[in-house]
C-alpha cells in the first residue's frame, strides 16, 4: 500500500451560496463566490437585484488519539505494514459485535466542553449504509440521532488585511460532535485494474465537529479550523494533523470562483494535494437506522452517578471538566499578561506546536525581559526552523542553549551581531556552548576601554573628511564611523560604548 | 434429564454387542435421586460410561440417521478428541462441570473455530471462522463435546427448516412408531417416504438433533420463534431466554435487536443446565446485562397455589387446530386444578406483532446482510467488469430468494421517504406490544400459558405449497411477541397429536425470571408426561445402517 493518508480535517461539505431573498441552498455545481476576509464585494446575482452572499459550514473530522479503536481492542497506530492492524470486528467477520471504547467517549465529551456544548447525557449510535471497499461492514456506525454534544460555540479570530495588529474576534456556532467509525483505505490500481484495502483504519474512533454556516469566507474558515486544531492539539482529545492543503485548496477555488462539489476528499500526501474520496451526498440515500448493537450512551455527572456503579465504567462530565487544561484563549491572555508580550505575538506562539514552552523555558532560564526574548523566538528560531520546514522540537538548539547565549547578551559579554553569529554557529548543532562558540571565534566583547579608545583614535584619523562633517553638524556620520569600529573589532564592541567614544574625542 | 438421555444413548448398542457395565437399567436409589442434571455426570465419574464411548454413540447415531438431514457438519475427529481430553479429566476426578464430556449440537449460525459455519447459505460455504461465539466457547470450556452443526433455513430465515441450501430436515417423529401406526398413506406407492413432516425451524436442525438422541443438548437461535416452533414439532423442550442474558457474540444475527440463543432439550431440567453455563454478561456483547447470573436448581414444585397463570385471549388465534385449543383448555384446567389462579387477560396489540416485525426484521437483515460483498469472506463471484458489479453477483449467487427478498423490502423501508412510515411506526408498535406485557405482568400475573404453534407438524410436500413469507407470518403469531418484548419462553412438549406428532405449549416469563419460568415448565412437564418417541430407524435409503429395535429408544 502506497501511504495515502486522509487529511483529518476540513472538510467543507456546506459550502452553499445565499440571495438576499432569503436562504436557499445552492444546487450542485453552481459557482460559489470569492470574497475577502469582511466579507463584502461580492458579484451580483443574476437576478441583478441583491449580492450573492457565500456561507460557508463546515463538518471536519478529526481522528480521536487512543490506543485502541472505537468498537474494537485493534490498535490505532501510523504507518503500519497493511492490515496488520485489523480486528475481527474491524474486518466485519459474521457475528462480531461493537463495543465502546471508553476512551474515545472521553474524547468527545472533553472536547464538547471546550466547545462551549452542551452534552447529552444520553446518545445514540446509528448505521449509516453505503458499499464501498474500504467499509467492510457495509455500513459506518456514527451518530446522526442524538450525537454526544450539541449546541456550542467557537471563538477565533482573525487578522484583517493580512495586518498582525488588527485581529477581530469571530464566534462560529458548534451544531454537534458525533462520534463515529472511519473507514479503511481504498488504493485503485489502474493499470491492473485492481483495488487493494487496507483496512488499518477502518474503525478508528473520529470525532465529527459541525459548524454551522456562520463564516463567510475561506479566511474565516480556515481561522475557525486553525482554532479548533489548536483546542483539540491542546485536550489531547486528537493530534488534529489537519490538511491545511484541503483548506487551501477550497479557498483557492472559491477565490477563482470555481465550484465547491459537496464532496468529501483525500489528501494524497504523495500528490501533495486532495483527491475527490466518494459522491458524499448526490443522490445517495444512507438508509439509517438504529446500531441495535449498542445500547444508548449514558454520561453521568457528580449529580446523577449512581453510587453502586464502578468508577471504571462510568463517564462523568464534571470530572473531565474539573481537569479541563487551559484553553488556548486563555492561554493567549495569561501569556500577555505574564510576559508583557504583544497579543499578536501570543497567537504565533501558540500556533506552532511546543513554541509556548520553548519561549517559557527560555525566559526561565535568563535575565533577559520576556519582550525581548519573544523577538529571538519569534525572528530568529522560528524564521530559521520554517526555512528548514523543521518543527519546535526538531530544533538544533534547545531553549538551554538559546537563554545560554541570550544571558551572555544580557551581561553584555558579547554584542547582539556577535550573538547572531553564534546562533548560526549553533544551528550547526556540533554540540558546542555558545561560550565555547564565543571564545572559538573571539566574539567577546572588548572589555579593554584602553585598546577600544585606541581603535576609535585609529578610525577617527582616518576618516577626516566624515570627522569634518560631523563637526559641522551632520551628526548622522557618526554612525558610519561607529560601523568602522564595529568592523575593525569583527563585532566585538559594545556600540554604546563606541558611541560614547567617538562623542568623547571628536568633541575634545 | 441427562440420565434419561443417557439410558437412552447407552441403550442404542449395536445388536450383538453385550450392553456395557452400568449401562442399561440404572442402580437402584442412584435411579431415584433428585437433581436429574447430574445423573450422567455421575455415571461419568463412575466410569459406567466414558466420554469418548458417549460420543462414538452419538457419532454413530447421526450416522444412522443421516437422512434426517440435521446436521451440516459432523465434527468428528475434533468431537473424539475433546472426549478424549474429557475422558482424561474424569480419570484425574476432576471434570470441568456437569457439562464435561456431554455430547451437544450447535446450529450452523454460530461461529465455531476450525469448524465451518454455513448458515445454510452459498454464501458462506466453506467458510471458517476463526473464533468461536461465546456460548459455543463457554460449552468448550466446561468439557462439552461439540459432535457438529445443524441444519437451518438459510441465515435462519424461515420456519419450517426447508430453505437452506443443503435441503430440508425432516423430523424424526416422521419415523416414529407413533406416527406411522396413526397416519394413513395416500397411497402404497408413497410407502411414507413423501408422508414426513417437517421440523418447524429455523432450528429445525438442532430439535431433530436432540429429538434423534444424536446429542443431548443443541443450541438454536430464537428471534422469531425458531427455537420454541420446531422444539414444539420435535417434541423436545426450547427455550428462548430474555434477551440481553445470553451473548449474541459469535451469532451470525438475523434481528440483532431480538435475537436470542436458544436452549433445545430433551427436559426442562437439562435446558436449566445449559441455561446456567451459559447466562451472564459477556464483555464482547454490550447489549448482555452487567449483573451477575447465577445458576440454579430447579425446585420440584409442590405446591402451584400461589402461582397466578394468564391465558392471553388474542393468541386463540385464526387458523389454531382444535386439538391444540383443547390441550390449552385442558392445561389451563390442569392448573386450576392444582390450585393457582388461571385467569384471561389481553394483549391487544399482539395481533400487529406479525406485520410489525416483518419491517423491523427486513430493515435489520438488510443492514445485516450488506457485508457479504464477496471482499473479506465468503463467496465471491468471478464477475470481476468492475466492484459495483462484483457486489452485485456475488449477492445474486450467495443468497437464496427468501434473503434477497427481505434485503429488497428492508432497503425500502429504510429509505429516507419510507422510514417514518415503516420503521418508526413499526418500532412504536413494537413498544406498544412490549407494553401489553408489562401490563399484564403489573397485574399480579406470573406467567402467561399459550400454544406454540397452531398445529402440529406439516407434511413436507403440503408445506411448500406456500411460500417462505407466508408460512412465516402464520407460523411465528404465537411466539412472536416474546421476542419483541424480549420476555423470556419456553415451549414445554405437552402430547401427541391425532396423527402421533408432538404438540407443545408455551410459558412466557416475566424478564430475568429464568427461574420461576423453569420451576414450572418443569411442574407443568411432569404432570403431562410427554411420551417418548419410539424411533424406527429402518434401513434407510439414504442410510446403510443396521436395523435398530424401536426399543432401543425408549
Amino acid at each position: 500500500m502506497a501511504a495515502a493518508a486522509r487529511g483529518c480535517g476540513g472538510v467543507w461539505r456546506r459550502a452553499w451560496q445565499r440571495g438576499a431573498g432569503g436562504p436557499a441552498p445552492a444546487p450542485r455545481g453552481q459557482r460559489a463566490v470569492a470574497c475577502n476576509a469582511r466579507g463584502g464585494a461580492v458579484p451580483e446575482g443574476k437576478s441583478g437585484l441583491a449580492p450573492w452572499v457565500p456561507v460557508v459550514g463546515l463538518e471536519i473530522h478529526a481522528q480521536i488519539s487512543s490506543n485502541s479503536k472505537l468498537f474494537s481492542g485493534s490498535q490505532v497506530q501510523f504507518a503500519a505494514p497493511p492490515n496488520s492492524l485489523v480486528s475481527f470486528f474491524d474486518a466485519s467477520l459474521p457475528g462480531t459485535l461493537p463495543v465502546l471504547n471508553r476512551r474515545c467517549v472521553e474524547a468527545a465529551v472533553m472536547t464538547g466542553l471546550a466547545l462551549n456544548c452542551s452534552i447529552n447525557k444520553k446518545s445514540l449510535f446509528d448505521r449509516k449504509h453505503y458499499f464501498y471497499a474500504d467499509l467492510p461492514a457495509g455500513y459506518q456506525i456514527t451518530q446522526q440521532r442524538v450525537p454526544i454534544a450539541v449546541n456550542g460555540s467557537l471563538s477565533y479570530s482573525l487578522c484583517i488585511d493580512n495586518k498582525m495588529s488588527q485581529m477581530v474576534t469571530k464566534t462560529v456556532r458548534i451544531k454537534q460532535i458525533q462520534l463515529e467509525q472511519d473507514s479503511g483505505k481504498s488504493l485503485h490500481d489502474d493499470t491492473r485494474s485492481q483495488t487493494l484495502v487496507d483496512l488499518n483504519r477502518a474503525g478508528v474512533g473520529l470525532m465529527e465537529v459541525v459548524m454551522e454556516p456562520d463564516m463567510c469566507c475561506g479566511e474565516e474558515a480556515a481561522a475557525a479550523v486553525r482554532e479548533l486544531q489548536l483546542i483539540l492539539q491542546t485536550l489531547g482529545s486528537s493530534q488534529a494533523v489537519m490538511a491545511d492543503y484541503e483548506i487551501q485548496r477550497q479557498i483557492e477555488e472559491l477565490e477563482n470562483g470555481g465550484t465547491i462539489l459537496n464532496e468529501t476528499r483525500a489528501f494524497d500526501s504523495k500528490l501533495g494535494c486532495t483527491v475527490p474520496m466518494r459522491d458524499k451526498e448526490g443522490k445517495q440515500d444512507y438508509r439509517f437506522m438504529p446500531e441495535p448493537n449498542l445500547p444508548p450512551l449514558i454520561l453521568y455527572d457528580a449529580k446523577s452517578l449512581p453510587a453502586n456503579l464502578n468508577h471504571q465504567q462510568v463517564v462523568n462530565i464534571d470530572w473531565i471538566h474539573e481537569r479541563l487544561p487551559d484553553l488556548p484563549s486563555v492561554k493567549r491572555a495569561k501569556l500577555v499578561e505574564q510576559y508583557g508580550i504583544l497579543p499578536e505575538h501570543s497567537f504565533t506562539l501558540l500556533n506552532e506546536d511546543g513554541l509556548t514552552e520553548f519561549f517559557e523555558n527560555v525566559v526561565k532560564q535568563t535575565q533577559m525581559k520576556p519582550k525581548k526574548v519573544i523577538g529571538w523566538i519569534l525572528k530568529d528560531l522560528l524564521s530559521y526552523l520554517k526555512q528548514h520546514s523543521l518543527t519546535v522540537k526538531e530544533s538544533p538548539v534547545s531553549s538551554f542553549l538559546l537563554a545560554d547565549l541570550l544571558n551572555l547578551l544580557e551581561k553584555k559579554e558579547i554584542s547582539s551581531t556577535a550573538a547572531k553569529q553564534v546562533l548560526a554557529e549553533l544551528w550547526k548543532g556540533e554540540e558546542k556552548t555558545p561560550l565555547e562558540i564565543v571564545k572559538e571565534k573571539k566574539l567577546e566583547l572588548i572589555q579593554d576601554q584602553k585598546e577600544l579608545e585606541q581603535i576609535c583614535q585609529a578610525v577617527i584619523d582616518g576618516q577626516e573628511n566624515e570627522v569634518m562633517a560631523i563637526k559641522a553638524g551632520n551628526r548622522k556620520v557618526l554612525n558610519k564611523l561607529i560601523g568602522l569600529v564595529q568592523r575593525e573589532t569583527q563585532g566585538r564592541s559594545n556600540p554604546v560604548l563606541v558611541k560614547q567614544l567617538l562623542e568623547k574625542k571628536l568633541s575634545q | 434429564m441427562l440420565r434419561a438421555s443417557l439410558r437412552e444413548v447407552s441403550g442404542a448398542s449395536p445388536p450383538g454387542e453385550p450392553p456395557r457395565r452400568g449401562e442399561g437399567a440404572p442402580r437402584s436409589g442412584v435411579a431415584a435421586a433428585a437433581g436429574r442434571a447430574r445423573k450422567v455426570s455421575a455415571a461419568l465419574k463412575e466410569g459406567h460410561v466414558t466420554p469418548t464411548e458417549l460420543c462414538q454413540r452419538c457419532l454413530s447415531l447421526i450416522k444412522s440417521t443421516k437422512f434426517l438431514n440435521a446436521y451440516i457438519t459432523v465434527a468428528e475427529e475434533t468431537a473424539l478428541k475433546q472426549a478424549e481430553e474429557s475422558e482424561k479429566r474424569y480419570r484425574r476426578g476432576q471434570p470441568l462441570s456437569v457439562l464435561d464430556g456431554i455430547p451437544i449440537a450447535v446450529k450452523d449460525n454460530f461461529n465455531t473455530a476450525g469448524i465451518e459455519t454455513t448458515c445454510a447459505s452459498n454464501m458462506l460455504k466453506g467458510y471458517i471462522s476463526p473464533y468461536n461465539a461465546t456460548v459455543v466457547q463457554k460449552l468448550l470450556d466446561q468439557g462439552a463435546v461439540l459432535l457438529g452443526k445443524t441444519n437451518l433455513d438459510e441465515f435462519a430465515m424461515g420456519s419450517g427448516s426447508t430453505d437452506g441450501v443443503f435441503g430440508p430436515v425432516r423430523n424424526p417423529w416422521s419415523y416414529s412408531r407413533q406416527y406411522k401406526e396413526k397416519s394413513v398413506p395416500k397411497s402404497h406407492s408413497e410407502d411414507g417416504e413423501s408422508n414426513w413432516v417437517i421440523t418447524g425451524g429455523s432450528s429445525g436442525g438442532s430439535a431433530a438433533a436432540v429429538s434423534s438422541f444424536t446429542c443431548f443438548a443443541a443450541l438454536g437461535s430464537d428471534t422469531g420463534g425458531s427455537t420454541r416452533n420446531p422444539a414444539a414439532h420435535c417434541g423436545v423442550v426450547g427455550l428462548k431466554p430474555t434477551y440481553g442474558l445470553i451473548s449474541r457474540h459469535g451469532l451470525i444475527p438475523l434481528v440483532n435487536s431480538m435475537d436470542v440463543p436458544g436452549i433445545l432439550t430433551r427436559c426442562v431440567d437439562d435446558a436449566a443446565v445449559v441455561l446456567g453455563s451459559l447466562a451472564g454478561h459477556d464483555p464482547k456483547d454490550s447489549t448482555t446485562v452487567q449483573d451477575n447470573f447465577k445458576p440454579f436448581e430447579l425446585p420440584n414444585l409442590t405446591d402451584v397455589s400461589k402461582l397466578s397463570i394468564g391465558i392471553p385471549k388474542e393468541y386463540h388465534a385464526p387458523g389454531l387446530s382444535s386439538e391444540i385449543l383443547a390441550l390449552w383448555s385442558k392445561a389451563a384446567d390442569l392448573f386450576k386444578n392444582a390450585g393457582a389462579k388461571v385467569i384471561e387477560v389481553s394483549l391487544p396489540h399482539t395481533r400487529y406483532s406479525i406485520v410489525c416485525y416483518h419491517v423491523l426484521c427486513a430493515a435489520e437483515v438488510a443492514s445485516n446482510m450488506a457485508r457479504f460483498d464477496g471482499l473479506e469472506y465468503g463467496h465471491r463471484s468471478d464477475m470481476n467488469k468492475s466492484t459495483e458489479s462484483m457486489y452485485a453477483a456475488t449477492r445474486r449467487e450467495g443468497f437464496n430468494d427468501v434473503v434477497r427478498g427481505r434485503i429488497l423490502s428492508g432497503n425500502y423501508f429504510l429509505l429516507k421517504q419510507n422510514y417514518e412510515n415503516y420503521f418508526i411506526k413499526a418500532q412504536k408498535v413494537r413498544r406498544l406490544i412490549a407494553n401489553d406485557f408489562v401490563k399484564v405482568f403489573g397485574s399480579g400475573v406470573d406467567i402467561l400459558l399459550t400454544p406454540t404453534t397452531l398445529s402440529d407438524a406439516v407434511p413436507y410436500m403440503e408445506f411448500i405449497k406456500e411460500d417462505n413469507r407466508t408460512r412465516s407470518a402464520q407460523d411465528d403469531i404465537l411466539t412472536q411477541a416474546a421476542n419483541m418484548a424480549g420476555l423470556p419462553a419456553i415451549n414445554v412438549p405437552t402430547g401427541l397429536s391425532e396423527r402421533g406428532l408432538p404438540l407443545g405449549l408455551q410459558f412466557i416469563g416475566q424478564s430475568f425470571q429464568e427461574k420461576q419460568l423453569l420451576t414450572v415448565a418443569k411442574w407443568f412437564e411432569k404432570q403431562v408426561k410427554f411420551p417418548v418417541i419410539q424411533l424406527e430407524v429402518k434401513r434407510h435409503d439414504h442410510g446403510a445402517f443396521q436395523h435398530q429395535k424401536s426399543a432401543s429408544f425408549s
